[in-house]
């Protein structure tokens, strides 16, 4: 049982949800309320992830990220580090591939938010940010806890793009799947055994967990609105 | 709103607990990172536990597939040492100037036939088992590494060429990405067996699930394992660089069944 793996792939998966799922709540919510000329190639451009396998997003990465490319030397330059092979550049790859997971479920909520109540709250003079906070981020509050959930269990599995540009290195890049993979290499099956059932118990649980929550939030809303 | 204080403040204590660990994590950087050929596995985490049992310093080895690692070094990757398959790879290292030189020999590979000790193959050093197995229509999968761009499935593939069993084998072969992959493949039982590196069979963890045979190394030519130290090296780093070239390291990469590169092949390790 490799604790350290297991330990910085609960962090990679908290950093990156901690970052991702504000900037997801403002971008769906745009996409929710607004029409524009080419938001079907936005939305398909969010979608990519899902249907590219993450080999191809992890070399795109190693290659415009690593120091042969000009953005990457210029990261390095302002980081003082390099971002492949480097928790950071796990964070940024990790919050890329999971974009789809997070806007989807946040974004259906707010559509289904009625325009009555929104016309209602601006007609009360509400300020934007208010709306957000006292009507709408109630209302959409199960997509959030969704989303939240989905992105945090989709970086503790993610391999094929931590393989490529994470270098397998103990304590910075190796996560869980890494190590899984790695002890079934080295034959030692007890361990991957143990860390495959720690990952699937965890999963159903978190499920389970955040599918009852959200139904009984989703319930209580139902109930105040009347 | 009572519930988005509550998870502000989650999102914060979380925050806190991360740059913890980062700042622990930060106290332990001069344990250099070293990039390691998957079938070096059990004989370098011996040799790695024994440098640290007799100098203190440690070493933090990934291993993974050569050819993959020459394209994380090339792109930056921190590591300050690379112990490859093939020399082909640490060539290639050295040409693009990621090295300090050209690096030494530290081993020469040898190949195995291994079978899981249900399989109805016979193991001989002249393949006369496997071949009446062939022609008997018994052999329904056998594993090698990739031959395209692993060395040990390459050196598999030539030595299977040369005893003439490349064509009727060919169909029946699958191939691991890399040569772990092909041993855990041959051993698995969804194989009659595979053709992998010696030094994997040797290990106790392999001895478990299956048997081996060791090949004569004429059939195919050698498998010159070299590893470099990169510009990124620091002292931990070169020390076990030197450590592996000491009669210690010598006498477990033998113990894994290795050939040894005898002193005149060394070349002069840089600073």
């Amino acid at each position: 049982m490799d604790w350290e793996a297991l330990w910085l792939s609960i962090k990679l998966s908290s950093v990156t949800v901690l970052i991702l799922i504000p900037f997801a709540i403002l971008l769906s919510r745009y996409l929710a309320y607004h029409h524009f000329t080419g938001k079907s190639w936005v939305e398909a451009l969010i979608m990519v992830p899902l249907v590219l396998p993450p080999t191809v997003i992890g070399y795109y990465l190693l290659v415009g990220l690593g120091s042969q490319s000009w953005l990457g030397r210029l990261l390095e330059e302002l980081l003082g580090h390099q971002l492949v092979f480097h928790f950071s550049g796990l964070v940024v790859a990790s919050i890329l591939v999971n974009i789809p997971f997070a806007v989807q479920p946040i974004q259906r909520a707010f559509e289904a938010v009625p325009e009555d109540v929104r016309d209602a709250a601006a007609c009360c003079g509400m300020s934007r940010m208010k709306v957000l906070f006292k009507i709408e981020l109630p209302m959409v509050w199960p997509g959030v806890l969704t989303a939240l959930v989905l992105c945090f269990s989709h970086v503790l599995g993610e391999f094929g793009v931590v393989l490529m540009m994470g270098g397998n290195i103990a304590g910075e890049t190796k996560t869980i799947a890494i190590s899984i993979y790695d002890s079934v290499q080295a034959f030692d099956f007890a361990s991957a055994g143990q860390m495959s059932l720690v990952l699937l118990v965890f999963a159903v649980t978190v499920l389970a967990f955040t599918t009852s929550l959200s139904r009984s939030m989703g319930a209580a809303h139902v109930s105040r609105r009347r | 709103m009572r519930k988005l204080k509550g998870l502000v403040a989650l999102c914060v204590a979380s925050l806190l607990l991360c740059s913890g660990i980062v700042s622990v994590q930060a106290a332990d950087r001069d344990v250099p990172a070293i990039a390691a050929a998957s079938n070096i596995k059990f004989a370098l985490d011996e040799i790695a536990k024994q440098f640290t049992k007799d100098t203190g310093e440690k070493v933090r080895i990934s291993y993974g597939s050569s050819g993959n690692f020459v394209a994380q070094i090339k792109h930056g990757a921190p590591f300050q040492m690379f112990m490859s398959a093939d020399e082909k790879y640490t060539d290639q290292l050295a040409l693009s100037g990621a090295t300090v030189d050209e690096g030494v020999l530290y081993a020469i590979g040898r190949l195995a036939l291994a079978a899981p000790k249900s399989s109805p193959l016979k193991l001989d050093p002249e393949l006369s088992g496997l071949k009446s197995l062939l022609k008997a229509g018994q052999l329904q999968r056998f594993a090698i590494a990739n031959p395209d761009h692993a060395p040990y499935g390459e050196r598999a593939r030539e030595l299977l060429q040369n005893m003439g069993l490349w064509e009727s084998i060919e169909p029946q072969l699958i191939y691991g990405e890399n040569v772990s992959q092909a041993a855990q493949f041959a051993v698995s039982g969804s194989t009659q067996g595979g053709i992998i590196a010696l030094s994997l069979a040797i290990a106790p963890q392999f001895q478990k699930m299956g048997h081996y045979q060791a090949l004569p190394a004429e059939l195919h030519a050698p498998l010159y394992q070299r590893m470099v130290l990169t510009k990124k090296a620091g002292t931990t780093a070169k020390a076990f660089y030197a450590y592996l070239q000491t009669e210690t390291a010598r006498q477990i990469f033998i113990e894994f069944g290795f050939g040894l590169p005898d002193s005149s092949t060394h070349t002069e390790s840089g600073n």
